[in-house]
């Protein structure tokens, strides 16, 4: 016999299992998706069984740990055992807007931040519905009562019962407006570690990442791209998929067995077909002639000039000032020494390791789509005019992402899905080969930096000017947001340094090159923290000064980045000699950055072999996250942007030639292996500030810390990135 | 038409013969633990076990499979499991939560497979042999967390602990 009262059957269920629980947070409207599911559903972040609780989560899991993160902040609120606790992906719905990107999207290392007070608001206050529906029931007064680890008490008749079992009658009382959260010294979730939500499934292969959607009567879709960047589809020559005469009677559709349509899109042709590789085959087989457009004669030579071109710009109206005081030109001028370099950077490709797929079913009354995605609210503004939809007849169900790293806030593959499924007119379920992932990204700017310095007669910073020439990001995605010419995504990190600078100018000059470009893990703090934190190196080699020293008295106004400079400097040890390697020299190089709230430093020590061989030995890190939700995904997530930003610094490059990329596999788009990965470090500054961002911030860093380390070992200074395109050999 | 055996079981299958194992796995069998990365046989998310041997799934074709016994990620763990408890896979998932590995968790299921291939070939592995051993790619940039895994599952097995078939008898408890 269960100790606990089970309500379920005389009080509100009506035989329902599962319950939603939901909560009349002013602010939030019903969700449309979940109205009809229950009479209960007034707003859900919750639905409760007897055995589990669900916890519904808004942003979508793409490794950084929203799963696990997002419902400790409802559990910690609600008092369960954690055992009992689910995560549950949201469908899209205006209620499950990200507060800080202002719609359904998961980027810019917010999720955290912008849950970390109403989902505990909102456990807190289902708490307290519980125990006003246990006290109707039992007509004893609120304050006889407690509710813990998933049940709510009554000591003086000893009576006990169930969260799930009381959850029905629960929805239904008011909500506390403004319900009492615990003394954070109460905690028994938040700042320890929980097991991750997501691990069980993912590990025997069970969880449903985007190319593991199945549906009845689902069709497989392959696509090709015209190769060159930009141009669009000619004419189709599908002529070697025909039947030939004796699969004539098992082929409807006139082609070869399995293969159902050829489809023409704007910029790519597509195969549908009853297995995707059958798809895929037929695709090579089939002959297309593309109108290459503007970019036909497009190389990464014409591209690299024209953006180093640009940096001498005195076209006034190219120029974009983001931040201007003191007279950092006046200051230079009269300087006793100027210390300039400029930084290129090339462009980077996301290359998740899931490739980009969707499944979507389109009928005459609306479109469903099942996709990873980091933006779900853009399917409901860009499919309807295609589909001859309304925005209110399209599903977005959010699958695990197989990582994305920016790649998955854009829209394409999930249209490409739906106007596939209305050729069709069956679901179909669309995955791209790695080539055309590779080729056809929104790639991570490249971008060419001049930076410039000036120092007085004591070796004191008076001035410095910084100025980023980039194709923009924003001129596509958000064309509005452009001030005055000026792309404030593409100055981020150089507005709000932490350095004490008398005299600083930042300005920066757009240049489109007629690459895609997209957000790629920490947008342009990648860009921005590598031109500033190389400089701040090549000043202290000028001076001769140590530069975690130099960094110290540049940020003695800045405690909170000064505290996160110290402790990488104590814990990386780097005051001590590193010891010496035959056959090698050892090196130490320091970088750090203040991204999405959080301050980041990170100690890369390296070996350069004298064959030019590079090891990367150990990395140490140092971060300020605000208050720590869960110490081990803050960890990992550190590990990973550490591991991220290192392959791209050490190999990554997109290259063009004839407006083509020149990259197609992880065979020349190499990715870190395991035993090129050093071991790590990470330390948490301890705070009790709100919670930021934590999987973009830890990889700003990694780069110049690796190529201050090379510098610090050969006396090499490497301004111009990959790593990989340097001779590092002893001279 | 060829007959493989797939997680310990008879499968005869009528694709074209020069069809990619993997492909047979996710799209006829819907055993869809077996991911697509690449295609070409670098990335290991499609990695199984043919005849105890980490092979990618993408870059071997089905006509060359039919004496081969073949294991997935669903014939090793999970309700799907078909065959008798593999002790070895179960300590290798194991470890995998214990170290929490998995970030976005696409590589998972073809590093376990790597490393239950590894462990049974070399119960207590080096990191050099770590590192030749296991080639799979993870973008998250899980390694340090992998090599642990590896290490927490390897000293779980008995020190005298040697290779085990999946398809023979468990050893004695």
């Amino acid at each position: 016999m269960s100790p606990l009262i089970n309500l379920s059957r005389r009080a509100v269920l009506k035989g329902s299992g599962a319950l939603i629980l939901g909560f009349h947070l002013p602010f939030l409207p019903v969700p449309a998706a979940m109205a009809g599911s229950s009479p209960m559903a007034i707003n859900a972040w919750l639905k409760m069984s007897s055995d589990t609780v669900a916890v519904i989560v808004a942003r979508s899991e793409m490794g950084q740990g929203v799963f696990t993160t997002l419902p400790m902040l409802v559990a910690e609120e609600l008092d369960v055992d954690w055992q009992t606790v689910r995560a549950e992906m949201a469908p899209l719905d205006p209620v499950y807007a990200n507060p800080l990107l202002g719609s359904m999207k998961t980027g810019n290392g917010t999720s955290l931040a912008s849950g970390f007070l109403p989902l505990r608001q909102a456990g807190a206050a289902a708490r307290l519905m519980l125990m006003a529906a246990a006290a109707r029931i039992w007509r004893v007064p609120l304050t006889e009562l407690t509710a813990t680890a998933g049940v709510v008490g009554h000591a003086p008749s000893d009576r006990q019962a169930s969260y799930g079992a009381l959850a029905g009658l629960a929805g239904r009382q008011p909500v506390p407006p403004d319900p009492p959260l615990r003394d954070p010294t109460t905690w028994t979730l938040i700042g320890r570690s929980p097991p991750r939500l997501d691990s069980p499934a993912k590990v025997i292969g069970q969880a449903t990442f985007g190319v593991d959607v199945r549906l009845p009567n689902l069709l497989h879709a392959a696509i090709r791209h015209c190769p060159v960047l930009g141009g669009t589809l000619g004419k189709i020559d599908d002529s070697a998929l025909k039947a030939k005469a004796k699969d004539k009677e098992r082929s409807p559709t006139g082609y070869r067995p399995g293969v159902i349509a050829v489809v023409p899109l704007t910029n790519a042709v597509a195969v549908v077909a009853e297995s995707w590789w059958q798809a895929q085959t037929a695709l090579a087989d089939i002959a297309v002639s593309w109108n290459e457009g503007a970019n036909a004669d497009l190389t990464s030579a014409s591209l690299d000039s024209a953006l180093t071109k640009a940096l001498d710009t005195t076209d006034s109206h190219a120029i974009a000032i983001a931040v201007s005081h003191g007279d950092a030109d006046h200051a230079i001028a009269g300087a006793a020494r100027v210390v300039e370099a400029v930084y290129h950077q090339p462009f980077l490709a996301h290359a998740p390791l899931e490739p980009m797929s969707a499944t979507a079913s389109v009928t005459a009354t609306g479109c469903t789509l099942w996709l990873p995605t980091q933006d779900q609210e853009q399917y409901a503004k860009l499919l309807p005019p295609l589909l001859g939809l309304k925005p209110s007849q399209i599903t977005v169900n959010t699958t695990f992402l197989g990582g994305s790293f920016g790649r998955r806030l854009e829209s394409d593959f999930g249209i490409q899905a739906a106007l596939l499924s209305k050729a069709v007119g069956r679901p179909v379920r669309l995955v791209w080969s790695r080539e055309e992932d590779i080729r056809h990204d929104f790639y991570r700017p490249a971008s060419v930096s001049r930076v410039t310095v000036g120092l007085d007669a004591a070796d004191r910073l008076i001035g410095w000017r910084h100025r980023i020439v980039a194709p923009s990001i924003l001129a596509r995605v958000d064309p509005g947001a452009l001030k005055n010419g000026l792309d404030s995504a593409m100055i981020a990190g150089l507005d709000d340094q932490s350095y004490a600078l008398p005299a600083l100018l930042i300005d920066s000059v757009r240049r489109d090159t007629g690459v895609p470009v997209g957000f790629w893990r920490s947008g342009w703090h990648s860009n921005n923290a590598f031109s500033t934190e190389s400089m701040i190196d090549e000043v202290a080699a000028a001076i001769g000064r140590d530069p975690g020293h130099l960094r110290r008295t540049l940020l003695t106004d800045v405690p909170r980045t000064l505290g996160v400079l110290d402790l990488v400097i104590a814990r990386a040890h780097w005051d001590r000699p590193l010891a010496p390697v035959t056959g090698g020299r050892r090196g130490r190089g320091l970088a750090l950055h203040q991204a999405f709230g959080s301050v980041v430093a990170e100690v890369a020590e390296v070996t350069v072999f004298d064959d030019g061989r590079l090891r990367v030995d150990r990395v140490v890190a140092v971060v300020d996250c605000g208050l720590v939700v869960h110490p081990d995904v803050v960890k990992s997530q550190i590990e990973g942007a550490i591991l991220f930003g290192l392959s791209a610094a050490l190999t990554g490059k997109i290259t063009f030639d004839k407006g083509q990329v020149l990259q197609s596999n992880f065979h020349d788009a190499k990715a870190l292996t395991l035993a090129e990965a050093p071991t790590i470090e990470v330390y948490l500054v301890e705070s009790r500030e709100a919670p930021s961002g934590v999987s973009d911030a830890g990889t700003p860093p990694i780069a110049p810390a690796l190529t201050n380390a090379i510098f610090d070992a050969t006396g090499q200074r490497l301004r111009r990135l990959p790593v990989a395109d340097h001779d590092l050999r002893a001279q | 038409m060829v007959t493989l055996t797939i997680n310990g079981r008879p499968v005869t299958t009528t694709v074209a013969n020069d069809t990619p194992l993997l492909w047979l796995l996710r799209d006829q069998l819907e055993l869809t633990g077996t991911k697509f990365g690449c295609g070409s046989g670098i990335c290991g998310a499609c990695t199984v076990l043919v005849n105890d041997e980490a092979i990618r799934a993408c870059s071997v074709t089905v006509a060359s499979l039919a004496d081969a016994q073949i294991v997935t990620i669903e014939g090793l763990a999970g309700e799907g499991r078909v065959q008798q408890p593999d002790s070895l896979a179960e300590q290798v998932i194991a470890a995998w939560i214990a170290e929490q590995v998995p970030q976005c968790g696409y590589c998972a299921p073809g590093l376990i497979i790597a490393t239950v291939a590894l462990l049974r070939r070399t119960p207590h592995p080096s990191d050099d042999d770590i590192d030749a051993a296991i080639t799979n790619l993870c973008r998250c940039g899980t390694y340090p967390r992998i090599r642990k895994a590896i290490h927490r599952a390897a000293s779980a097995l008995p020190q005298s602990s040697h290779a085990q078939s999946p398809h023979g008898t468990p050893p004695a408890p």
